[in-house]
């Protein structure tokens, strides 16, 4: 191994009360990996993200993040690390346009946030980039609409646009596609690989139900069940394998 | 542009005023003024921030008697510095209180600021050796700009200078204020305001930027409290008091917290208001009552949202 992973978690464990949810879960993620997670409800997805994404402290094991551990660290230090996540319920500023949406990502990514008196209209550069993104969703015709006033999935775009512009190194989505149409998923997903492309992202991590989804566009997959790894392997391989196929997946493949 | 030119004709107006209006009617337009500068404050926290504070008279009260501890003990009677004073030491009374409070939000929030305005209030009641218990205590005319005008009768001084110092200060507060609710920063306060988990996750630190705009609201309010003495020659406990922390809010809602000069507009038809009814009918709580509870079920976006204003973005 000459390079360390950019994320890595080692016998991750978490207990809630008696109820152990993560139960020695290893999982290794190197730069240019598309990673989803699958798993039975139950199986342990969300506490896996939120272990990941430094929002809770593992009961045992670790996390890594570029080497330095990320165990409870927070939503803000993680972004300022080059990490950062969109959640499974859409999260939008409703008052907010979709440019000051991605401004303000823009202006905490340059740590612009303490700047009382500058003037944001006039701030080129932060317009520039909270529209290049803006674009790149294409979102750019509707900047100046409000995030309510948005269709169901235009608000996830947004959502997700939103941790894009911060230009983290890792993304994590929390079923990026959930609330969004059949015929829409894949329009959402080519957006989002395509602007994954663009702004140099390293590594993307998702949570997905949608196994069109799963299969057509991850190169790893990470079956959990019952707190542990059942498996982590190609798509190929975990549609060979009876056993995933059986617990998470169902009978359907 | 419409905005610009609304804006020019009631800054004229408001110079033109003394010229045109009785002194009484002028005089009623100085705590006004003082209550344009409070509320400004008040809706960084409440408006831009989603914090409704319950204590912010707090802050007015240690405005106001700033400057009658300036003025009547300290021999200190220049209102600049006055006003300095008075927004050093609202911003570390906000800065203490403050760390205390952002922590909490929605009515946790509102009852701990209330709690904190009540400790004030019963210590301004209580201490009377320093504070001059519910007599209070006397504010000195203070020299404006250096200028000592003890030779003008105290209606020509409020009416004339003071009235045009205290317009100035208003002025200079809301240019300061439009600079800070549309910078990077006033961005960062909306992002918490409605959604405190994704501005988090977009890096913006929540309980940090909820103490700046704390800190912030209370040197403004404060600045309004100093102002706020001079045209009576008196402090007292009730600045401070909780009702007092009432009236500010009922302005905001009554002008419209959405709009960034709604709050101006509803201390201006407040202190009017209550001048008109309680000429007429002793019981103008009760008037007033009912004119808040129509504002909250017919029109939450207060005067400014009949007028048909947007939020500011």
């Amino acid at each position: 191994m000459s390079e360390p992973a950019l994320l890595d978690a080692r016998d991750v464990r978490k207990l809630y009360g008696d109820f152990c949810a993560l139960d020695g879960v290893s999982l290794s993620i190197d730069a240019g990996q598309f990673v989803s997670i699958i798993g039975p409800n139950g199986a342990g997805k969300s506490t896996l993200i939120n272990v990941l994404t430094g929002g809770l402290t593992p009961s045992g094991g670790h996390v890594r993040f570029k080497g330095r551990d990320i165990g409870g660290i927070g939503p803000v230090a993680l972004t300022r690390l080059g990490m950062a996540r969109s959640f499974q319920l859409v999260q939008i500023f409703p008052d907010l346009t979709v440019l000051e949406t991605l401004q303000a990502a823009v202006v905490s990514r340059r740590g612009h946030g303490l700047r009382l008196f500058a003037s944001l209209r006039h701030d080129r550069q932060t317009h520039a980039e909270a529209l290049e993104v803006a674009a790149l969703f294409g979102l750019a015709d509707r900047a100046h609409r409000r995030a309510r006033e948005l269709p169901q999935g235009d608000k996830k775009l947004l959502d997700v646009a939103s941790a894009f512009a911060l230009r983290p190194e890792i993304i994590l989505l929390d079923e990026p596609t959930s609330g969004v149409s059949t015929a829409d998923k894949h329009a959402v997903m080519e957006i989002l690989v395509g602007a994954a492309r663009q702004i140099g992202l390293r590594a993307i991590i998702q949570v997905e139900h949608d196994m069109d989804i799963v299969f057509g566009y991850s190169d790893r997959i990470v079956a959990l069940h019952q707190g542990r790894v059942l498996a982590d392997t190609t798509p190929a391989g975990i549609r060979a394998d009876a056993l995933v196929v059986d617990t998470v997946i169902g009978r359907k493949r | 542009m419409r905005g610009r030119l609304v804006l020019a004709l009631v800054l004229a107006g408001l110079i033109a005023l003394p010229l045109v209006l009785s002194p009484y009617r002028v005089l009623l337009m100085l705590p006004f003024m003082a209550y344009g500068v409070i509320l400004l404050g008040l809706n960084l926290l409440f408006g831009y921030t989603g914090l409704v504070s319950f204590g912010h008279a707090l802050f007015v009260g240690i405005g106001a008697y700033a400057a009658a501890t300036l003025t009547s003990h300290a021999g200190v009677r220049s209102l600049e510095v006055i006003l300095l004073v008075a927004a050093v030491v609202g911003a570390l009374a906000a800065a203490l209180v403050g760390a205390l409070c952002v922590r909490y939000v929605k009515i946790y929030f509102g009852m701990l600021t209330l709690a904190f305005g009540m400790v004030f209030y019963t210590f301004l009641l209580k201490f009377y050796r320093v504070t001059g218990g519910d007599e209070g205590m006397p504010v000195l005319r203070p020299l404006l700009l250096g200028l000592n005008l003890d030779g003008m009768s105290k209606t020509a001084f409020l009416v004339g200078p003071y009235y045009y110092y205290c317009l100035g200060v208003l002025v200079l507060a809301a240019a300061v204020m439009w600079r800070i609710v549309h910078s990077p920063f006033g961005l960062c306060l909306r992002t918490i305001r409605d959604n405190p988990t994704k501005a988090e996750a977009l890096g913006v630190s929540v309980t940090r930027y909820r103490w700046y705009a704390f800190v912030i609201s209370a040197v403004f309010a404060a600045v309004g409290g100093a102002l706020l003495g001079p045209p009576t020659g008196n402090v007292d406990p009730t600045l401070a008091y909780w009702t007092h922390s009432g009236n500010l809010v009922f302005m905001v809602l009554l002008g419209g917290f959405a709009s960034f000069f709604g709050p101006v507009l509803g201390a201006f038809v407040f202190i009017f208001l209550q001048d008109t009814v309680m000429s007429v009918v002793p019981y103008w709580r009760l008037v007033f009552g009912a004119i808040l509870a129509a504002i909250v079920i017919f029109a939450p976006g207060g005067l400014m949202g009949f007028l048909g204003r947007p939020r500011p973005s």
